[in-house]
């Protein structure tokens, strides 16, 4: 892949988005924007209850209310379970508990909001006023709520089969290299994490219409999806036995997923069934409440990290122990977030020797929880920031140094790590002294004296971070447990005019994959953007993908249409050598036009376009006419973001409140096709960062196990006035393996920027004796840790 | 929400006719938070009898010692009328803390009032302004007219018309906001007035209430480090995740002594 | 069932709503004008916000009945003649919407907030927001493109 012509609209130019007029004028089209001739409308019954027997059903009166056309129960469902995309077996070598996710109860509720009904009516209103009228009797049993108490001996158990409420309970690395290393080290510093629970809060509420098509027994499914293809197969093959062939699965505009709209859900599968059911089109719409007690949920993990060091502060070894919650099920992807996403990671940016790490994944009577933005290396990055620094705390060694006397050298890589991945490239000491310099690192202590002044206390924190995304390389996920492959395609058709539509099997929803990938194209083959469309989310278009997570798009998704634009200009040099009466090794491919080297014959583009599908004059004995490739490409590896961000805060300690001032945030995130679209990226990152950090939660009572957080009255989103301006910068080094040096972008922000807020505010509470806080560092929290560091003092 | 019968009456008089013919009537000025509670189906009200047409609850204007709010009045017209800011400009800054910018275009004051909502911002200026709460029936004062969370001594059926607002020597409001919902997780208004000192505190408790402790310490000396200095109880007062009783408290003082810092 | 008239973006409409219809339900399900987005039920994140006579409002937080006789703006009314409005235009000039689901009401709460003020800091557009979620930008580019909108705005 060329480094990109340097056109205005080209790789490395800030193009205005394609996407932004339909927009910006209300002409997006989000599944909730679709209606079909002759549609119902579907509310769906949930469980009150964290844990219950459903007893006996009664729809009798709710079946005669106005406008209902059928009320659906767990006893009328007879088609599959939702599968899980990803199989973790145990350290005894057992695999781990699945157990059955029915999209219909059948006679145990096991989380607030679970499925009990589905109601199908003429309008919403009608279904929501006839589910009213279902009786059903519950006999309410104990839940089990608590993540930390869950595996317990006496814990009530969310499944049978799963004693203790574990799901499996699984390790990595070397366990006798690391005790060895422990037994001597000059110093041990330990920290006990809890990573909260979040929920995703995609603005946009999931939302889905089945169709069914009587004359061709097709299913189409209009879904919020991140990946249109992976729920056909998902649904198509697990749940519903519906061949591919039968199957069309469209995700249209979709208003943010942030990971919540991978996972195949089970009102999906209802309404395509549904609609077979009562031959008509039905439609859901979660509203926000459902959408609180339904997404899956992320993050929620119990650490215990020790860190093995020697008299000089370099680390000998890591070991850490980590409990996941997975919920009351196990949604699509939950097994490998606290695993391979997760203990993957613990090398970090540090050449830490020896590291093991335990995981063990509870059931609990509360959503399921899966991906969420940085999916498992937010967890990792957190557990390690907070560690190091602590680390540095105790010996007293500078905490830049002792991050900067630890990592990666520029010269070890590749670098392989002791938990399983191999680092391509990284310059971890370049972001780190961009970001001191950006932040003014060096004059804090001067800030911090304006601070005090003010009767306020001011800290800086930092962080620097790696992260595994691209995900994936096909072969090594399947070892590991992913039941799919991981490869994407790339698919461009070249118009007889010259016009070129570019198929993806990504999923953009918010991305701006609509221009980045008409940036590749477009400076590739030398035509303007305006000619290249971007075409995605269609099953019925697009040959194959499996969508849009774990920051791949690019790097993935793009590596796909380079390929494909590869073959294009592959044929489209044969063309032109025909056409040029030159032989093919002679032609040359730049901005657009062939030409035969050192004569001044020339052809446009176009021109091979035109030709391609009006063969007049055509090499029609060696070529087929027409101009249409199609690429897969799987990656070798994974890419490697990584990168430094550095938080400053401001603390007004009698009433708790943390404002964060500053936030600088210099990435490698390898080659930038749109430097405005990446910025973009990094901001919404780092605002979820700060959101985790400092305000999101969400809360179940420890008892009933009903949501306390079930809504923006408690769930604290990030508001303007909560976040500050995000300064960014960018040092690349690019990924050795993929054609566009490209690794990825989506995460980085969200994976950074916890652990520089936490370090920032317990900066600023140091002089008050304050050692941790946890997640969310609320007002009220900060409140409280300043008294109890109060009273300890006395 | 539940289907209901509704009504936009264009006089007080229609509309107390129309709630006396409703089986469940609520009145509804402008929803900003009877909405919300309808949507979760929380209420089954038969009919709403819309204040907003009402052309006599509209507009402010000085009266006598002070000035006169009609209850549909908005918050943004509130917080913008030269009137208030010239008369009472805590009360101004106040309804430009409630909610939110579109909130605040659409909330009124006799909506918010009639609510009592323990974590709404009105009630802290109505009580610590010794405000009268005019009806279609009698004038009520405000000590009178809170009656815990969410209860008022407004009759069935009975429609604030306007609140009057006496002028004070000097006033302050401070808010802290709960993160997620923006109410007042405690609110604070303080007021130096000819009949002493007021301090009205909303969030804090049950409904709003006035904390004599904190008026005793300012009716020595209306300074900021008198408020500071007193030491609240958290006996009684609300506590749930954004906030413990002992939280609310420490906060009703912290926030006590900056409104008296910022009174004018 | 009752009818309500109302004008929206320029045009006399009327139709038949139940009491209960929310302003938000009758604009989508009614006119069609699916631009307005339904992002909560508490009226906390904005994405609803039209403009009433003028003003920004959340249109989940109101009753159709309730916009008897009034002038309602959506997103879909703002640009004219196919040219965007300013503040359309300053958020795609500085990349102020990625998913766009929060940004028809982002925008129709900003032209709103910036009225008469041509000069707001960053400060004051960050508070003005309160009212509206965003979940993809981090808010840095929008406050970027509100000021940049104000000042194309020029005041008006």
């Amino acid at each position: 892949m060329p480094e990109g012509t340097g056109s205005a609209t080209g790789i490395g130019a800030s193009v205005k988005r394609k996407e932004d007029f339909r927009f910006l004028t209300g002409r997006g089209t989000y599944t909730d924007d679709i209606n079909r001739p002759g549609q119902t409308y579907a509310y769906i019954l949930r469980s009150p209850h964290a844990s219950a027997d459903i007893v006996k059903i009664d729809s009798a009166k709710a079946a005669k209310a106005p406008g209902v056309v059928a009320i659906l129960t767990g006893a009328d469902y007879d088609k599959g379970g939702l599968p899980c995309g990803w199989q973790i077996h145990s350290k005894d070598g057992s695999p781990m508990i699945e157990p059955p996710h029915f999209p219909l109860c059948k006679d145990k509720v096991r989380h607030v909001g679970d499925q009990v009904a589905l109601i199908i009516a003429e309008t919403y209103a009608q279904a929501r006023d006839a589910a009213e009228l279902i009786d059903v009797s519950y006999k309410e049993t104990k839940p089990i709520v608590s993540l930390a108490d869950a595996d317990k001996p006496g814990a009530a158990q969310v499944w049978p089969e799963a004693k203790n409420n574990t799901c499996f309970d699984w390790h990595i690395g070397d366990k006798a290299a690391v005790d060895a290393a422990f037994a001597k080290a000059a110093h041990v510093t330990k920290i006990d994490i809890v990573n909260q629970r979040l929920i995703p809060n995609a603005m946009e509420p999931r939302a889905a219409i089945g169709d069914f098509d009587r004359a061709t027994g097709e299913f189409t499914l209009y879904t919020t999806s991140q990946n249109p293809h992976v729920i056909r197969l998902l649904m198509g093959a697990f749940v519903l036995q519906i061949p591919e062939s039968k199957l069309r699965v469209v995700a249209p505009d979709v208003g943010g997923g942030f990971g919540s709209k991978i996972f195949h859900y089970a009102e999906e599968a209802l309404v395509t069934w549904a609609a077979g059911k009562v031959e008509r089109p039905v439609k859901w719409t979660s509203d926000r409440s459902e959408a609180f007690l339904t997404d899956a949920h992320g993050r929620d993990q119990i650490n215990h990290a020790e860190l093995a060091m020697d008299k000089d502060g370099k680390f000998l070894a890591l070991r850490v122990n980590t409990k996941a919650n997975m919920g009351a099920y196990l949604s699509t992807f939950a097994p490998c977030v606290p695993t391979y996403l997760s203990a993957t990671l613990l090398a970090g940016v540090y050449s830490t020797p020896a590291i093991y790490a335990e995981v063990k994944a509870i059931f609990t009577n509360t959503a399921v929880v899966d991906a969420y933005r940085g999916a498992g290396r937010p967890e990792t990055t957190y557990l390690l920031e907070r560690l190091v620094e602590k680390a540095a705390r105790e010996t007293g060694i500078d905490r830049v140094e002792i991050r900067r006397k630890n990592f990666i050298p520029v010269d070890a890589f590749p670098y392989q790590t002791p938990v399983a991945l191999q680092y391509d490239s990284g310059d971890y000491f370049s972001t780190l002294d961009m970001a001191l310099k950006t932040a003014d690192w060096a004059g804090i202590d001067k800030r911090k004296a304006d601070s005090k002044a003010k009767g306020k206390l001011r800290g800086i924190g930092i962080s620097t971070y790696l992260e595994a995304c691209g995900i994936a390389p096909s072969a090594v996920v399947g070892s590991l447990g992913a039941r799919a492959g991981l490869y994407e395609t790339g698919q461009i058709r070249v118009h007889p005019t010259g016009s070129v539509t570019v198929f993806t099997g990504t999923h953009s929803h918010g991305q701006g994959h609509e221009t980045t990938f008409a940036q590749l194209v477009s400076d590739g083959l030398g035509i303007p953007i305006e000619n290249v469309e971007v075409s995605h989310g269609d099953t019925n278009k697009i040959p194959f993908g499996m969508g849009t997570y774990g920051s791949r798009s690019l790097a993935v998704g793009g590596s796909a249409i380079v390929k494909a634009m590869d073959k294009i200009i592959t044929k489209s040099k044969r063309i032109a050598a025909h056409l040029m009466e030159a032989s093919v090794a002679d032609v040359e491919f730049k901005n657009g036009v062939f030409t035969v080297v050192g004569t001044d014959k020339s052809v446009p583009f176009g021109t091979v376009a035109l030709t391609a599908y009006v063969p007049h004059n055509y090499p029609i004995t060696e070529l087929e006419p027409g101009l249409e490739e199609t690429a897969f490409y799987d990656p070798l590896n994974f890419t490697f973001p990584g990168g430094c961000h550095i938080c400053e805060v401001e603390v007004d300690p009698d009433t708790g409140t943390v404002e964060v001032l500053k936030f600088t945030a210099v990435d490698d995130i390898g080659r930038v096709i749109n430097p405005m679209i990446a910025e973009g990226q990094i901001h919404g990152g780092v605002a979820q960062g700060i959101g985790q950090a400092l305000l999101e939660a969400a809360a179940y009572d420890e008892e009933s196990g009903q949501l306390l957080t079930g809504s923006y009255m408690d769930y604290t989103m990030p508001r303007a006035d909560n976040i500050p301006n995000i300064t960014v910068g960018n040092h690349v080094t690019l990924c050795t393996h993929n054609p566009l040096g490209a690794k990825g972008v989506g995460e980085v922000g969200a994976i950074g920027s916890p652990p520089a807020v936490i370090n920032a505010v317990l900066d600023a509470l140091l002089p008050l004796g304050v050692k941790d806080i946890t997640m969310p560092a609320s007002p009220h929290r900060v409140w409280q840790a300043i008294q109890t560091a109060k009273k300890a003092a006395e | 929400m539940h289907n209901f019968a509704f009504h936009r009456p264009t006089s007080v008089a229609d509309a107390a006719k129309a709630i006396g013919a409703a089986s469940d009537g609520k009145f509804v000025a402008g929803g900003q938070t009877l909405l919300p509670t309808l949507r979760q189906r929380l209420a089954e009200p038969s009919d709403m009898i819309d204040l907003s047409a009402i052309a006599e609850l509209k507009g402010i204007k000085v009266e006598g010692d002070g000035i006169t709010i009609g209850a549909a009045t908005t918050h943004t017209e509130v917080a913008n009328s030269a009137d208030v800011k010239k008369t009472i400009p805590a009360l101004a800054h106040l309804a430009s803390l409630i909610g939110d910018h579109q909130v605040r275009q659409r909330g009124t004051i006799g909506g918010s009032i009639a609510n009592n909502d323990p974590a709404a911002d009105y009630p802290a200026a109505v009580l610590g302004l010794g405000a009268t709460i005019r009806t279609n029936k009698r004038e009520i004062k405000a000590d009178d007219f809170f009656k815990g969370m969410f209860e008022t001594d407004l009759a069935e059926g009975e429609i604030i018309t306007a609140v009057h607002f006496p002028k004070p020597e000097k006033a302050g409001y401070e808010k802290f906001r709960q993160p997620a919902s923006r109410f007042a997780l405690v609110g604070v208004f303080v007021a130096k007035t000819g009949g002493g000192i007021r301090v009205a505190v909303t969030g804090a408790g049950p409904g709003v209430f006035r904390s004599k402790e904190l008026e005793a310490a300012l009716g020595g000396n209306f300074t900021a480090d008198a408020a500071k200095g007193v030491k609240i109880s958290a006996n009684g007062l609300n506590g749930d995740l954004h906030g413990s009783p002992e939280y609310r408290a420490s906060l009703v003082s912290t926030l006590a002594a900056r409104a008296t810092a910022a009174a004018s | 069932m009752p009818t309500v008239t109302m004008t929206v973006n320029g045009k006399a409409v009327t139709g038949e709503v139940e009491g209960r219809t929310l302003l938000v339900h009758f604009l989508r399900d009614k006119l069609h004008l699916t631009g307005t987005h339904v992002g909560c039920d508490t009226a906390q994140c904005g994405a609803c916000t039209v403009h009433l006579n003028g003003k920004a409002i959340k249109s989940c937080n109101m009753l159709a009945l309730q916009a008897e006789g009034a002038e309602i703006t959506t997103i879909e009314g703002l640009a004219q003649n196919g040219t965007l409005h300013p503040m359309q235009e300053a958020f795609r000039d500085n990349h102020g919407l990625q998913c766009g689901f929060c940004t028809p009401g982002m925008v129709m709460a900003a032209v709103s907030l910036v009225k008469g003020k041509s000069n707001l800091s960053d400060d004051e557009i960050r508070h003005g927001l309160d009212g509206n979620i965003c979940r993809c930008t981090g808010y840095h580019n929008i406050v970027k493109a509100v000021k940049a909108g104000a000042q194309a705005m020029g005041g008006k």
